[in-house]
Order: structure tokens, then C-alpha cells, then sequence
């Protein structure tokens, strides 16, 4: 096995903060805007559909589809798959898709939440569920 | 208020490098600003206003002071590779609100010699450094969704390059003068897929320059009078996450825009000058502008559509970025400097577009696939 990727630290700040926190007990939360009720990723404190400030952290369950990929082959550390996926909740966001073949990623595939760790908050990544 | 036939670009300049080693980058946007006051018929006295992008060493203040220019309206509106079609529509609209009368662009740079500086970070910064988005596979994730959703193909792609080359083997500094065909671009290198080498275009050092003016003072200067008659400008992102769609470009925003300042359609364009940092940044950028409907880019582009003398739409006569000249890694300056020729009646004679009196210059800059502004100008001949 080659070694691990090295991932940069996540310098956060006082607005994303408890996403970081919630991310070194393995929970990935994005934001809800309870007064237009639409939910967003990554999360900013006041929403960026109605500009309300009545957003709130929730839970999402790490289940996501592929909405599109590439696969980079022309990479020092070796290929690696960037994506979007849209995660069951409604927001895409994105993200690579790691551990498992990556000659075989389809639009539309189901894929999880996988965390990989840094020097400080580890970040979200997705595989092949 | 409108800017329509309120500018006129009086000088353009294209640096004939490709490759500078032996020169720095604030000279050669000393170079490009030379070549095009001269073009204008000008002296460096006259320049009333200065426009840059991030490209400029320092910015604004470094950069007119080295340059030596006494200015009394500046504007470093930074939006990547289509900085420079906004500088175009923004100077108009200084020109027309008398803030100036004589007004520079500059771009240059040297990313074939070495790395450019990297862009400061935006808010997203911890939530997407780590994937390794590039213009490669930012603009790859287009294409395959591209792909997926309208069956857009490889072979279509490839056309536009095979018309770029077309082109280029006319245009003496081009950097990739060779015809190409649809098999050589399926066989090249697949870099970040489903983009292949080929559908990718050149990393050159260089630069370009003009000169936007008054109606009255270009009336009273000696070159083909081009005028600007329609301008636009719009961004998108993926906004939260909220309905993602890779498809289409801010260009839908834009090119409207334009055509409806212009008070003219696409169909009336005979020239356009579309930015081609890959094959599908050209094919969805038309669709976008409204040369063909969304999703029918790929058969909109095949079988020579875009070759002068053959197709219909002749695009990027001087062979685009795909095979002559991408600057800086930012391709709106080249776009507008191809349409001025056109509109003179200055591009090469096997490209030249027969009486070509109206056309466009489009493009995006930032990541197609991530982050990205756009604009659209429409250039008219008088």
C-alpha cells in the first residue's frame, strides 16, 4: 500500500467552527434556514437563498449520488476522482470519491460519507456504497 | 442609459511571444501597451485610463506607475480569463460617463516559464482546497455531465479543435501550427476525463493590449472604426449546493444581455471569437449564447461548422487558445483583439470573413465547473 494522502488542515473560523467540532465526533452536518426552509452546503450563518439568519446545523446521513465526476490522471500523487454528489437532503457539494475503483464511477451511483484525517478536523470524502 | 456606440476600440496589440524567459512580466505589459498605443495612432501622453487585471504585477498603482501613465479613471476588475471583456464593457461605460477619453487594457504574463501566484481564498477554501479541483478536471466534470445529459460525444469535441487548427496553420507565432484531425484528438492523452490533450488548450507566456476611445477621437484616428454596441457580465457558483447544474455557463446571463443592448441576434453575428480553454468551454458557451439550443452544442460544432470559408459560424480565426495563444491562462483578451482584425478586415486573407461587419467576443473566467464569471461584448464595424 502506497502511503496515506496527506490533506490539508482545515484552518476554520468562528462561522464554521461547529462543523469542524461535529466532524472530529464523525457527524456531518450542513445548514437548514428554518425561515425558508432550504438547506445549504458549506454552511454560511446567514442563508444564501433568502438572507435570513435563522439557519441551524442538522445532522445529514452521508448518503449522496454522483452528479458528475472526473477522473484526473495527470496528478504527481496519482490519478484521483474530484465529483459533486448531492447528498439525500437536497444540497450538492464538492468532493473526491476514494477507496474503491475508480475506473468504474457512474453518474447517478450511491455513494457514502467516508471521513480522512488531517493534522486537526478530518474532512468528508465519498465512496461506492 | 446605454453603452451602445459610446467606445470605440481604436488600438489593439498582440504580443508575437509564446514563450518570454528573457523578459519580465511588467514588461511585457509595457510591450503590449506600446504596441497598441502605436496601432491607435497615439502617444502614452494621451492615455487618460487604465484597466488591469490580476495579471498585473502589483496591481494598480505599480503598474501605472511603471508604466509612467498620469490617469484619471482606473479599473482592476479581476474575473480570470474574462477580466478583460469586462474592462471593455466597464471602459465604455467610463467613456460614456466622461470619467475618461482614452482608455488602456493590458494583459501579460509567463505561466509556460514558470507557475502563476496562487489566487487567494474564498470562504469555500476549507470545504473544497483538498479536492484538487484544476481547470482540467474542473472543466472535465462539465463535459461528462455534458455528455450524460444530452449525449454529447468525444468526436464532437474534437471538431473544435480540428477547427482551431485549421486556422492556426495561417497565423505565423501560432504555437501549434499543424492541421489536426478528429482521430488525432481522440488519440491524444486522456487528461482528466473525458477531456483529452488535445481538447485542451496551450499554456503561453505573452500578452495583449488595447486602446477604447471616444467616437470623436477614433473618428479622427486612421484605423477601421469598431465600436462596442452591446456588453454583458454575469457570475454563477454552485449557490449552496441548490439545484447543480454543470451544463450551462453564466453565459446565459451575458450573452442576453449583449444581444439585447446590440438590439441584435445571434444569427446576425458573422464572426465569433469564443473562449476555448477546452473544446466543451466553446460548445457550451454557444449554446449558452444561443447559436443553438442547450445540449445540441455537439452537433452544432461537428463537421467543419466552425471552419472559415466552410461553416457557419467562423470562429477563433487566429486558432483560439486551443492552438495559438492563452496568455496568462486567461483568453479574453486574445477574443476581442481576433474580432477587431475581423471587423478591420485585418485577419489572415485564407480566414478573413467576407464583409464582416458584426461579431462577438465571449468568454468565462475562474472554473466552469466550480466558480466563474462570464461577459459578452458585441463588436460592430462602422
Amino acid at each position: 500500500m502506497a502511503e496515506a494522502k496527506k490533506y490539508p488542515t482545515p484552518v476554520t473560523n468562528p462561522e464554521t467552527a461547529p462543523f469542524w467540532e461535529a466532524a472530529k465526533a464523525g457527524k456531518f452536518l450542513i445548514k437548514h434556514c428554518t425561515a425558508c426552509g432550504e438547506r445549504h452546503y458549506f454552511p454560511r450563518s446567514i442563508c444564501p437563498f433568502c438572507f435570513s439568519d435563522k439557519t441551524e446545523w442538522e445532522e445529514a446521513s452521508g448518503e449522496a449520488t454522483v452528479y458528475t465526476y472526473s477522473l484526473m490522471r495527470k496528478s504527481p500523487t496519482g490519478p484521483y476522482a474530484i465529483a459533486y454528489v448531492t447528498l439525500k437532503e437536497g444540497p450538492s457539494l464538492q468532493t473526491n470519491i476514494v477507496d474503491c475503483d475508480l475506473e468504474k464511477i457512474k453518474i447517478g451511483q450511491k455513494v457514502k460519507l467516508v471521513w480522512k484525517p488531517t493534522d486537526g478536523a478530518p474532512l468528508p470524502f465519498f465512496t461506492a456504497a | 442609459m446605454t453603452i451602445k456606440g459610446k467606445a470605440y476600440i481604436a488600438g489593439i496589440y498582440e504580443h508575437p511571444t509564446r514563450h518570454a524567459p528573457d523578459k519580465s512580466t511588467a514588461q511585457l505589459h509595457a510591450e503590449v501597451a506600446k504596441g497598441a498605443i502605436e496601432d491607435a495612432g497615439l502617444t502614452k501622453a494621451d492615455i487618460d485610463g487604465y484597466f488591469c487585471a490580476g495579471d498585473a504585477p502589483g496591481g494598480l498603482w505599480p503598474m501605472v506607475d511603471y508604466l509612467g501613465l498620469k490617469v484619471r479613471h482606473v479599473d482592476s476588475t479581476e474575473t480570470g480569463g474574462c477580466s478583460y471583456l469586462i474592462h471593455l464593457g466597464h471602459a465604455a461605460e467610463a467613456i460614456a460617463a466622461g470619467k475618461c477619453s482614452i482608455a488602456l487594457v493590458t494583459l501579460a504574463g509567463k505561466p509556460r516559464t514558470g507557475p502563476m501566484p496562487a489566487r487567494a481564498a474564498g470562504a469555500e477554501a476549507d470545504f473544497e482546497a483538498a479536492y484538487g479541483a484544476t481547470t482540467h478536471n474542473a472543466y472535465g466534470m462539465c463535459a461528462m455531465r455534458h455528455m450524460h445529459d444530452y449525449g454529447t460525444t468525444s468526436e464532437q469535441l474534437a471538431w473544435i479543435k480540428v477547427a482551431a487548427s485549421h486556422h492556426a496553420q495561417y497565423n505565423p507565432h501560432a504555437m501549434l501550427k499543424e492541421v489536426v484531425t478528429v482521430e488525432d484528438v481522440l488519440n491524444s492523452p486522456m487528461i482528466s476525463d473525458p477531456l483529452h490533450r488535445m481538447d485542451c488548450c496551450v499554456v503561453t507566456d505573452g500578452g495583449g493590449a488595447m486602446i477604447v476611445t471616444t467616437p470623436e477621437i477614433a473618428k479622427s484616428l486612421k484605423k477601421p472604426l469598431v465600436r462596442l454596441i452591446g456588453h454583458g457580465e454575469a457570475m454563477k457558483g454552485p449557490r449552496g449546493g441548490k439545484d447543480l447544474d454543470l451544463t450551462y455557463s453564466a453565459g446565459v446571463w451575458s450573452g442576453p444581455r449583449a444581444f439585447e443592448e446590440a438590439g441584435i441576434t445571434p444569427k446576425d453575428i458573422k464572426y465569433a471569437s469564443i473562449y476555448d480553454s477546452f473544446t466543451i468551454t466553446v460548445l457550451m458557451q454557444l449554446e449558452d449564447l444561443g447559436f443553438c439550443k442547450k445540449g445540441e452544442g455537439g452537433k452544432f460544432v461537428a463537421d467543419g461548422n466552425l471552419i472559415s470559408g466552410v461553416g457557419k459560424l467562423p470562429f477563433n480565426t487566429d486558432g483560439g487558445g486551443l492552438c495559438s495563444n492563452h496568455p496568462v491562462n486567461r483568453g479574453g483578451m486574445t477574443k476581442i483583439l481576433e474580432a477587431v482584425r475581423q471587423l478591420r478586415g485585418e485577419a489572415h486573407p485564407k480566414v478573413q470573413v467576407p464583409n464582416c461587419d458584426l461579431a462577438i467576443a465571449h468568454g468565462t473566467g475562474g472554473l466552469l465547473g466550480v466558480r466563474h464569471a462570464a461577459s459578452t461584448c458585441i463588436l460592430e464595424r462602422v
